[in-house]
């Protein structure tokens, strides 16, 4: 199999342009920042919250809290899959009642990260209503969720994994499509999914298998790609 | 990454890794027990029996706390020890306890290696809540907790623990952590309950409490298990107070910022004096509160390995 290299479909400038663009989305729509509150879905709806938080000082002049979400305890597979992903906080520095929330992550795939996600800030609280943003929509939901803001619509196959990088926990902004690696056809994949794959024994996995969106995409962690345990890309 | 054994039986089998992964799970879940819905969906359907042997009151309210804020279904069998000191009926219990397919068994029991005897006969995962005078090991990561919640870091800190090294687990579960964790460790107590040959442990032995407090950064006091005394262990509890018991003048010995623990429960005026637990030292109801934290990230860590292979492949429709 001839293996393809990444492509890259956002560059600094696009994703930069389009966070903007989300923000005065955001502000369109809700008209305030009254009551207003961004929720980032750790790893990388965090930066992405407080780039649009960011974004939307410099538009109104005004601050909006950021808080930062662990969807990992409400996940639906946790019975299913053998390793457990590393728990990272989850702390939202103010009060969840009667906000309006947009809810901030860097893809939307199946659509059960949301899921997990709007079960989580309902055990914080009862805003007014959750509003969801994402860089990236690929498609492919199992779950009856929609965004309200997407920075862009990529249509992708399930063999295709869609990697966002961002300067706080990736080193630049950019947005990637790379196919699955050619080593790890259907079978490996599933392997990897259940936990028995050799990414289990190099422990690496957590981190990254951990989004519910990038759960069918097989055992990335066989990527040449470099990243340490830590960091990595949202699928 | 995950621990490497379906089970914790004890502090000696862990790698310093696996210490800090269960310390790190303890600080993302300690917020849960802060906020007004003190509980999370992540172990629904998993059931643990909560097997204790020896009395104990806070050792198993706070796994039963940790159980119930992570939804896992709970049941506690206390059967009177007497009927069980014998490994066989112990392994017989086991039998009985594996056949109500429970997730998770958190065992306390007087007899050393009991946890382990279980881990070989169960398929579930075993944690160990006491065993004799080996280990405790989930006491031990929540004294790490506290001390690495006050301090930041447990590496190159002095901690001195005082008291009846002899039967305590605590003990040996610190020793081997803080050990693991480049931790210096100086122990004093009654000559008598100071088990010979301690140092291979790694640790220094002082005979007086007050070169022992010389300069540290911990302070850990052990109870004086009232019992013993009428064993001959040391002479009077008014004597033990007056040559081991922390008091305030003793305290100061120790590095101003020093912190003081206790597992607990704490004998006023025997190991230590009321002005010293209820002082500004004290973080032994911070110990308490974090003993939940720790231990809903060992149930976490460790309900890992349960999954199963077929279930997956249900789950698995896009091929």
């Amino acid at each position: 199999m001839v293996e393809k290299g990444p492509v890259q479909i956002m560059d600094a400038a696009t994703v930069g342009r389009t966070l903007t663009r989300i923000a005065h989305q955001i502000l369109e729509k809700n008209k305030t920042t009254t009551g207003l509150a961004l929720v980032g879905i750790q790893t990388r709806g965090v930066p992405m919250a407080r780039r649009l938080a960011a974004a939307i000082r410099e538009i109104e002049g005004r601050d909006v809290p950021v808080g930062v979400l662990d969807i990992n305890l409400y996940r639906d597979d946790l019975s299913l899959i053998a390793e457990h992903p590393v728990l990272k906080k989850t702390e939202i520095p103010f009060k969840l009642n009667s906000k309006r929330i947009v809810l901030v992550d860097d893809v939307l795939f199946t659509g059960r990260t949301v899921r997990a996600a709007l079960e989580g800030l309902i055990d914080l609280g009862r805003p007014r209503l959750i509003q969801l943003a994402v860089l990236v929509d690929r498609g492919h939901r199992e779950l009856p969720i929609r965004p309200d803001y997407v920075g862009k619509n990529v249509p992708t196959s399930l063999r295709e994994l869609v990697e966002v990088r961002f300067l706080e926990t990736d080193g630049e902004d950019a947005v990637l499509i790379r196919p699955t690696p050619p080593e790890a056809p259907e079978a490996g994949g599933r392997a990897g999914m259940a936990g028995q794959g050799p990414e289990r024994a190099s422990g690496r996995h957590p981190e990254e298998a951990d989004r519910v969106k990038q759960a069918r995409e097989g055992p990335h962690d066989e990527e040449p790609t470099g990243r340490g345990g830590g960091g990595g890309a949202a699928w | 990454m995950n621990l490497r054994s379906p089970h914790l039986l004890g502090i000696e089998p862990l790698a310093s890794e696996e210490i800090t992964l269960i310390l790190d799970t303890a600080e993302s879940l300690a917020q849960i027990s802060q906020r007004e819905i003190k509980k999370v969906p992540t172990l629904r359907g998993r059931t643990v029996v909560n097997f204790f042997v020896e009395p104990s009151t806070r050792t198993r309210s706070s796994f039963e706390i940790a159980e119930k804020r992570l939804s896992a279904d709970s049941l506690n069998f206390s059967p009177g020890a007497s009927s069980l000191v014998k490994g066989e009926t112990l392994a017989d219990t086991a039998r009985n306890l594996e056949a109500m397919a429970p997730d998770f068994i958190v065992i306390r029991h007087s007899e050393p290696g009991a946890p382990h005897m279980l881990a070989r006969i169960c398929r579930c995962s075993v944690i160990n809540a006491g065993d004799g005078a080996h280990e405790h090991p989930t006491q031990a990561l929540l004294d790490a907790y506290t001390i690495r919640q006050k301090k930041g870091r447990i590496a190159g800190l002095r901690v001195a623990i005082v008291g009846d090294i002899l039967h305590s687990r605590v003990v040996r579960s610190n020793i081997f952590l803080l050990r693991k964790m480049g931790a210096e460790v100086v122990l004093s107590g009654p000559p008598t309950l100071i088990p010979q040959g301690i140092e291979r442990l790694g640790v220094k032995v002082e005979g007086r409490i007050e070169a022992a407090l010389e300069g540290v950064d911990v302070i850990m006091m052990l109870r004086v298990q009232l019992e013993r005394q009428t064993r001959g262990y040391f002479p009077s509890l008014r004597e033990y107070f007056r040559l081991y018991g922390l008091t305030a003048p003793r305290v100061r010995l120790a590095r101003p910022d020093a912190i003081i623990m206790h597992p607990g429960p704490i004998n006023r005026g025997v190991e230590i004096d009321s002005e010293v637990a209820d002082g500004p030292w004290s973080v032994i109801l911070e110990q308490v509160t974090n003993g939940v934290a720790v231990r809903m990230a060992v149930l976490y860590l460790l309900s890992g390995g349960a999954g199963g292979g077929a279930e997956e492949e249900i789950r698995n429709p896009e091929a």
